[in-house]
């Protein structure tokens, strides 16, 4: 370990840049991140709720979370996560260049980006769907009044595909103003460039939280313009990983809907439930099937909590965000998380 | 002025009208009706806009560590923002505990880069004191040695991430724009053409596209094994991007050379590489070192370009303590304080070209 | 003897090794195969990592429908146009924006530079402040500074500056009356370079005049008359339309009319004055590098003070200044790409768009560097076309 230290200050000597690393190999992201003992995360710059970093360094939320969860999942420890903060232009870059093992950054899951860009999504995390935040002072009520109104997006995006449909399904004449980064687009939008400034609409109740001078003047209007399932996406050349991450996702799925949480998942694990023993590795061997400990869903729900805390501990009606859970509830609360069973 | 007259022996003392400050005055104010409305309408509009300026900039402005209420209510900047937000706009995400490093590796290149000014120490030491510098810069920033917390590179920012890619853009930059000029210089068609062509396809590009390519193609370019991070990166398009500028720069040096000095070399007997090396290129860039000062600048000032491929250099971070709500208002104070930074270096090192040019040439006329 | 000489003179021959000819080819060889080494190892690279990850590759992308807005557009788009259409657009915004921004540039830098010289020593001074000031903050710092100061220093929309002749300015920018399109117009445009070409030809005629007759015919006037006439007497002919589309009053501000867009305006403020105080020193070194002489001897000839500038002065400092110049009107247009940062639609903020919208980033950053090198390389060989012909011939 030390010697590797040296070797690195000696190249920073020559060329003070050079970052090389693990270098992982094609085809085995899961036993390269195994060997390097954590996942590299590729994670938004900064949307309160979902990833934010705060001024230690420490990243919260609730795409942090999901990384967290596979960390616990594979190493037992859900702190075994380095972050990487990516732009929405450079995130696929990112990932398909194995810069980050996982892109857990509200990306939307379409056709294209699934088939073309040499990666795939491995579920949904938060159902979403495109909206509009107006300030109050325009007294607008509905997206269809924006007619002839500039609206500021972020490039890089479906939203700005999205915005497009809109305004030509319904004739509005919208002028959007497109910006590189969240952050101009942001100023842009709190400065009065803009009527109204458009993304998902979990991305406006963070942005109304966190970067409004007043979060009360702003109103997200009630449309939703588009469906935007967001979830964390892998690189297309290893499918164990792939896999991994997928049973994850449904394992913080099953931890709800089976009234398992991180405070009483030790309990819970001599349940009498053979469906709730199997998840949390009392019985059979849902883990190595994985190529992770059989522990790998007690760890995370543990250490994280059932998809149901990741919600409400970050985006929920306790947090400044004030998201209900709606299309985020389980099926059995008539929403649209339902979890593939663990057998 | 003064002072020389009063060195100057005199017989007589020019008439007062000629002299002093009223004689400065007409002959500098107030020479012609022109001249005369020139000194009135700057004086007009100098005084309508300083007072006020100066009174924003300083006399009403809030200093210290207060509320961003406070500052709402007063008249003047708020450098209570700079106070309040220095730290991330100098050092960006950069481990707060640990930002002592940062502050001893800006030093220790600041040092390096003061202490190359001096013309006694242009020897070849002076490249052995660079690697020092920056292996110093990298084991600060780096860790990971001597009990060091390591810090990863995307954790970098503000002024040290600034620095290290114009001083390395230009360190690395150097020898290869000395290949690519000779390259353009040579008589071996085929080097010409490879030197020419890369030469005008950099410099008829816009630095944005290179570094677009660089974060979003260099990752297809290169196999799998090989994984380089966003830094490094846009390190590497500012090299290749100051290589073929400086290599502009040294041709002009190359070609400042008279012929006689290649055929002396010859004539002692000399091969290419030894007339290069110890004739022609140490007169060629003691020639171009004001140039290539101006191309530092240049390099300095658009390192920030990486912000819009977001790297957290100076101006970067700058915006994202802008973008906190509770301090959005005072934006201008932000950009101020930047520009300030920005200007100190670029102004030092461009007054100090200048100096060098002068005093080169002072050589050259003895 | 002879012969003895001719063996003294003849040189050993050298090794193969050490004849410069022969080792000029080895060092070429050895280039091309290292080139064409790292080129098999990129390209190869690419391929593989291309079909690994399953990236489409070409230009196919260009015909399919866009699918997203442009905020302002030169020519007709909407977004059923397609990707192709879409780069056009952003091109004619580059160039808008850096046609406009030289023209702005040259005009601010040629007042500088003039001012740094002047005999006035507070305008001097406010000059050089001026241009050391600029110059040493990088140019994307002015473009941040000068967006965020618009977007929330102008008045709000709702509340837009009504500065007289039904011109408004807010947060949306600058709003004003534009005359509706009429044929008319179409063709006294069209009249327009008849007028140059006729311009051109009144010139021609009066040089050969006075170099027949030695009596000098005064062109400005004329010029500008026939330049400027023969396009208003077509439009005179039109039925001179004279009817402005004025910007009216809607829910959120104005409509109609002509807009400049603030990210536009903070684009030209920036990169305005940022190249202005590069002009600004050109400017002077031009000045200053023809001597005082030449105005004397100029003099000395019964030049009057216009024709000693036009005729002496202008011709020598353009030599000095005009190289620079053009490498300066260059980094302009360079510069204007960085628009993308604060939202204006120019050909790299729409390669960016689209490159992020089909994952084809090999072919978006090679049309842009495509279309930047093209524009480029063709200034500059203007450029040295021009500079060989008022190059000084020497004896």
């Amino acid at each position: 370990m030390m010697f590797r230290h040296l070797v690195g200050a000696a190249v920073a000597a020559v060329f003070a840049v050079v970052g090389l690393s693990g270098a992982a190999q094609a085809g085995a992201t899961l036993d390269a991140i195994k060997k390097k003992g954590f996942i590299q995360c590729g994670v938004n710059t900064g949307l309160a709720g979902f990833s934010v970093a705060d001024s230690q360094g420490a990243w919260t939320g609730l795409d942090v979370d999901i990384c967290k969860a596979i960390a616990a999942a594979v190493f037992g420890d859900a702190n075994a996560v380095k972050y990487t903060p990516t732009n929405a232009q450079q995130r696929f870059t990112a990932l398909t260049s194995g810069e980050v093992d996982i892109l857990s950054r509200n990306t939307t899951w379409t056709l294209t980006r699934d088939a073309s860009l040499g990666m795939m999504f491995t579920g949904v995390t938060y159902y979403d769907g495109q909206g509009f935040m107006v300030p109050k002072s325009a007294k607008i009520k509905s997206a269809k009044e924006l007619k002839g109104a500039t609206v500021c997006v972020q490039t890089g995006t479906t939203t700005e595909l999205n915005l497009a449909d809109f305004a030509r399904a319904n004739k509005l004449n919208i002028k959007p103003v497109v910006f590189e980064s969240l952050e101009e687009s942001k100023v842009a939008f709190f400065g009065g460039r803009c009527k109204a400034y458009t993304t998902d609409a979990s991305g406006l109740a963070s942005i109304r939280s966190k970067d409004a001078p007043n979060p009360d003047d702003y109103l997200i209007l009630p449309e939703l313009i588009s469906k935007e399932p967001l979830g964390p996406a892998v690189r297309r050349d290893d499918v164990e990983w792939f896999t991994l991450v997928k049973w994850v996702l449904y394992a913080l799925g099953e931890a709800e809907e089976s009234g398992i949480t991180s405070a009483n998942v030790n309990e819970m694990k001599s349940s009498a439930d053979p469906n709730i023993q199997r998840l949390l590795g009392a019985l059979g061997d849902m883990g190595q099937k994985l190529g992770v400990d059989n522990a790998w869903a007690f760890n995370a729900i543990k250490q994280v909590g059932n998809y149901g805390e990741i919600f409400e501990r970050n985006v929920g009606q306790k947090t400044p965000l004030h998201l209900a859970r709606g299309l985020n509830a389980t099926w059995k609360n008539g929403g649209l998380m339902y979890a593939m069973p663990v057998r | 002025m003064t002072a020389e007259e009063a060195t100057t022996p005199q017989v007589e003392r020019p008439p007062a009208s000629v002299a002093g400050p009223w004689g400065w005055a007409r002959a500098n104010l107030f020479s012609t009706p022109w001249n005369t409305f020139l000194t009135l309408a700057s004086i007009a509009v100098l005084g309508w806009a300083l007072p006020p300026a100066l009174d924003w900039l300083i006399f009403n402005a809030v200093w210290g560590h207060v509320k961003p209420e406070v500052c709402k209510q007063a008249d003047g900047a708020c450098w209570a923002f700079i106070s309040e937000k220095y730290r991330l706009i100098l050092f960006g995400r950069y481990p707060f505990k640990e930002q002592w490093r940062p502050v001893l590796a800006v030093c220790a290149l600041i040092a390096m880069i003061i202490f190359s000014c001096n013309r006694r120490f242009w020897r070849a030491w002076l490249g052995a004191v660079w690697l020092a510098g920056l292996a110093i810069f990298g084991t600060l920033m780096w860790g990971g040695v001597f009990g060091l917390m390591p810090v990863e590179t995307n954790l970098w920012g503000g002024l040290p991430l600034t620095l290290i890619l114009a001083v390395v853009g230009v360190v690395v930059a150097f020898p290869l724009s000395i290949l690519l000029a000779l390259g353009r210089r040579s008589r071996m068609p085929i080097v010409r053409s490879f030197s020419v062509a890369y030469i005008e396809l950099i410099r008829g590009v816009p630095l944005i596209s290179l570094l677009f390519m660089a974060s979003f193609m260099l990752p297809l370019f290169l196999p799998n094994t090989i994984k380089i991070n966003a830094l490094l990166r846009a390190q590497v398009a500012i090299i290749m991007f100051t290589a073929a500028y400086l290599a502009e720069v040294v041709r002009g040096g190359l070609q400042s050379i008279p012929k006689g000095q290649y055929e002396a070399a010859q004539a002692l007997g000399l091969g290419f590489g030894q007339m290069m090396w110890k004739v022609v290129l140490p007169q060629a860039i003691r020639a171009v070192i004001p140039p290539i000062v101006n191309t530092f600048i240049g390099m300095f000032k658009d390192t920030s370009l990486v912000a819009i491929v977001s790297l957290t250099d100076l101006l970067l971070a700058t915006k994202q303590a802008i973008s906190d709500p509770n301090w959005r208002a005072f934006f201008i104070e932000g950009y101020v304080f930047v520009a300030f930074i920005y200007f100190i270096f670029c102004f030092f090192m461009s007054k100090y070209s200048q100096h060098l040019e002068k005093s080169l040439r002072a050589g050259e006329r003895r | 003897m002879a012969d003895q000489d001719r063996t003294i003179h003849v040189p050993p021959r050298p090794s193969p090794w050490n004849d410069p000819k022969i080792r000029a080819i080895i060092y070429q060889i050895v280039l091309i195969a290292g080139v064409v080494a790292l080129g098999v190892f990129l390209v190869s690279n690419t391929l593989t990592n291309l079909q690994q990850r399953q990236i489409r590759t070409g230009y196919g992308f260009l015909d399919q429908e866009a699918g997203f807005f442009i905020g302002e557009t030169l020519i007709p788009y909407e977004a059923a146009s397609s990707y192709g259409r879409a780069f056009l657009v952003g091109l004619l915004n580059t160039l808008k924006v850096s046609v406009i921004g030289v023209v702005l540039a040259t005009i601010l830098g040629t007042i500088i530079g003039i001012a740094r010289l002047s005999q006035n020593w507070i305008v001097r001074r406010l000059s050089s402040a001026y241009v050391e000031t600029l110059r040493n903050i990088p140019l994307l710092l002015h473009l941040f500074f000068w967006y965020a100061a618009l977007t929330n220093l102008l008045p709000d929309t709702e509340r837009a500056a009504n500065l007289g002749l039904n011109i408004f300015l807010s947060k949306e920018g600058l709003r004003y009356p534009w005359p509706e399109v009429e044929p008319a117009h179409i063709w006294a445009l069209t009249a327009l370079p008849f007028g140059i070409a006729g311009a051109v030809a009144f010139s021609k005629w009066a040089h050969a005049r006075q170099m027949k007759t030695g009596r000098q015919i005064p062109l400005l006037w004329p010029s500008l008359a026939i330049i400027l006439g023969v396009p208003l007497v077509v439009w005179l002919v039109g039925g001179a339309p004279a009817q402005f589309e004025i910007p009216e009053k809607t829910n959120f501000g104005h409509d109609g009319g002509a807009a400049v867009t603030p990210e536009f305006m903070a684009l030209i403020l920036g990169l305005v004055t940022y190249t202005a105080s590069f002009i600004a020193e050109i400017v002077r070194a031009g000045i200053l590098a023809v001597s005082w002489g030449q105005s004397e001897a100029a003099g000395a000839l019964g030049l009057r003070r216009g024709p000693t500038l036009r005729l002496v002065v202008l011709p020598q400092a353009l030599r000095v200044i005009i190289p620079p110049m053009t490498s300066q009107f260059l980094n302009l247009t360079k510069n204007s790409s960085l628009a993308v940062a604060i939202g204006y639609p120019d050909l790299v903020s729409v390669a960016n768009t689209t490159l992020n919208q089909t994952g084809q980033a090999i072919e978006c950053i090679s049309l842009i560097m495509a279309v930047y090198l093209t524009v480029s390389l063709s200034i500059a060989g203007a450029m040295n076309w021009y500079n060989r012909r008022i190059a000084l011939v020497e004896r």
